[in-house]
């Protein structure tokens, strides 16, 4: 930006010290938003929860004696105890083993579905926005066709026809439901981006399309595409949640938040553990994901929310 | 404008139609009436429940491409959806229980985004201090939180609540108790069963609107004709509502419009929750209980409000604005 050292009042305008050539060139984007996001409280806390969860979900199990659906007989409908850490439910089973195993199914799910979701998003929409054409037309007709189908109705008509591969079923059914929005969202980027320099260089280089939408359009997009990666995860376990709430997704012996949530709602008035130890950990994660997901928001795009004064 | 419109909603009109019929043909597979029949006691013979079927037009022996081209002709000659498993006419149930879930969403809704627009404006006048900070928390928790386990965790405080009144003052299952007459007590019955849905819809609706409403008056806050009206010599109380939050509300309302259609979805886990026969209870029981024509029928119904919401959400957006004319 020093083009000029010196007006023609004559003043000199060079800057105090020069940047180093080196930390001028590690001043990427990426570092850019690190050196953003390290500053947000929201990035720290959401951060640590979610890492936190993960953890006990995978190793919280070694550190515990009860086993999900091992029943102890001798303390059903136990109240949290120090034996049984978050209580037992009706038939006996230990509610924080259950947890554990819940919300690593839950994890499973969300974190595949959601980011599965985006990477639909960010193919379809990129070529259908580079290509135009019949290309376009035909894919944002099957977008808005999408988008007027009530996908919790299609996806609970089609669950139980899975039965073995319920949970492969379920993340492809959340993913192929939830990328219409940013499809639109990536199209009309990569519509804007087919007409700059850099992607016309490409082409008249002879790349293919494949790979410049590879290389080029994608890349371009990266940022939002984390976005909605990280808040794609918050939908994809909130879908998987309410599907087995109501009987449509995982089914028992497996467990998830979901059916956790769902097999203690009759007890929930009068047993509250039962159900309040799955609503909790689930708000919880969901909260965290959140403020990730906003922190990096807050850290791509500055006119956005707390990064604007 | 007018051609415009026209084009679009006959373009949603052929999306409906079609999303209509690819719902009864995946129906048609997915699902299997012959099973609300088998297992019953005396058991029913193949015949009879296929002269059952071949009545609601679900004969399996008829391909479902001939079914589905039946059932849409009658829609187009004599508007009729098909009858339902328990022989009520589809079109029927849908008035009846749209209605009930209108009843359950109306009052919600409408103070859920009036709430939202309150705490969007004040969080965005009052950005980063202390009551800013404690808003968006909260409204981050909220939507954290699934609406059925709000309504569950809602259920468990009113039972609380009941209990240290020594009386049952807040009802959360059904639409109303049976058997109480008088227009005094039949109020305060159908009152008592509200509040808790009302409640969290209006949570839900709170939280999300707010998040949007801050986002946009942000914007408008920081755009040259406050800055115009302010050295004006406006005061900045009068300059906030004449200038800004006027400007705020017209991307609002069209969220708004569009939102209302897509509820409809959302109660039914509320209406799951709380017991209540509606909208949302017909589309989640045609399909357990394997009924091809309420489920197409319920598809097709949440494809029109969509349709319209977002029709109105344009004519809004054209009317209000006065930079878009399309």
């Amino acid at each position: 930006m020093t083009s000029q050292p010196i007006d023609d009042v004559g003043l000199d305008l060079t800057a105090p010290e020069e940047i180093p050539a080196e930390r001028r060139r590690r001043a990427s984007r990426g570092l850019l938003i690190w050196l953003r996001m390290r500053r947000s409280p929201r990035f720290w806390i959401g951060s640590t929860v979610v890492g936190l969860l993960i953890l006990w979900a995978v190793f919280g199990p070694f550190l515990y004696p009860w086993k999900a659906n091992q029943q102890d007989l001798f303390n059903t409908a136990s109240p949290p105890t120090a034996l049984h850490w978050l209580g037992t439910d009706a038939v006996g089973n230990d509610m924080y083993a259950l947890v554990m195993a819940g919300l690593r199914t839950s994890l499973v799910i969300g974190l595949t579905a959601g980011p599965a979701a985006t990477l639909i998003a960010a193919i379809v929409g990129s070529f259908a926005g580079y290509l135009g054409g019949r290309v376009d037309a035909v894919i944002s007709w099957l977008i808005n066709l999408l988008l007027v189908i009530p996908s919790f109705f299609i996806l609970i008509m089609v669950t139980p026809a899975l039965k073995h591969f319920v949970t492969v079923g379920l993340i492809i059914g959340i993913a192929a439901f939830g990328w219409m929005v940013m499809g639109q969202v990536v199209r009309g980027q990569a519509r804007s981006l087919r007409q700059r320099d850099f992607v016309r260089a490409a082409r008249y280089m002879g790349i293919s399309t494949p790979e410049i939408i590879r290389r080029h359009i994608i890349p371009n997009m990266a940022s939002l595409l984390i976005i909605d990666a990280t808040l794609g995860v918050v939908a994809a376990v909130m879908s998987e949640t309410a599907l087995s709430y109501f009987g449509f997704g995982i089914q028992p012996p497996a467990t998830s938040i979901g059916t956790l949530l769902a097999n203690n709602t009759q007890a929930a008035t009068t047993q509250p553990w039962m159900f309040l130890s799955p609503a909790v950990v689930l708000v919880v994660l969901l909260f965290g994901v959140s403020l990730v997901g906003e922190a990096f928001r807050d850290a791509i795009d500055p006119t956005s929310g707390a990064a604007r004064d | 404008m007018i051609a415009y419109l026209v084009r679009r909603v006959i373009n949603y009109i052929i999306l409906t139609v079609i999303a209509t019929l690819l719902t009864y043909v995946l129906a048609s597979y997915t699902l299997n009436p012959e099973a609300r029949y088998q297992g019953r006691n005396p058991p029913m013979s193949p015949n009879s429940i296929h002269n059952i079927l071949a009545a609601l037009g679900q004969d399996p022996n008829v391909p479902v491409v001939k079914r589905a081209i039946t059932w849409f002709g009658n829609i187009i000659l004599h508007g009729d959806f098909g009858m339902l498993y328990n022989n009520q006419p589809v079109v029927n149930s849908i008035i009846t229980r749209s209605g009930i879930s209108l009843q359950l969403l109306l009052v919600g809704t409408f103070l859920g985004a009036f709430l939202g627009v309150v705490f969007g404006v004040w969080g965005a006048v009052r950005q980063y201090r202390l009551s800013d900070q404690v808003v968006t928390t909260l409204s981050f928790l909220v939507l954290s939180t699934p609406v059925f386990v709000l309504g569950v965790l809602l259920m468990i405080v009113a039972t609380r609540f009941n209990a240290a009144v020594g009386h049952q003052v807040i009802s959360f299952t059904g639409q109303y108790t049976p058997g109480i007459s008088g227009v005094g007590p039949v109020v305060l019955d159908r009152i008592s069963h509200l509040v808790l849905p009302t409640i969290a819809l209006v949570m839900t609706g709170a939280a999300s609107y707010s998040r949007y409403q801050r986002s946009v008056m942000l914007d408008v806050l920081a755009s040259d004709f406050i800055r115009t009206a302010r050295s004006k010599g406006r005061r900045r109380g009068s300059a906030m509502i004449r200038h800004g939050v006027r400007v705020a509300l017209i991307p609002m309302s069209t969220f708004f419009a569009y939102n209302f259609g897509l509820l409809v979805t959302g109660s039914t886990f509320l209406e799951t929750v709380f017991s209540w026969h509606g909208m949302g209870e017909l589309a989640l029981t045609s399909i357990t209980q394997h009924d091809i024509n309420g489920a197409a029928g319920s598809v097709c119904y949440v494809a029109i409000l969509v349709l319209l919401a977002s029709t109105l959400s344009e004519i809004l957006y054209a009317a209000l604005d006065p930079r878009v004319r399309v």
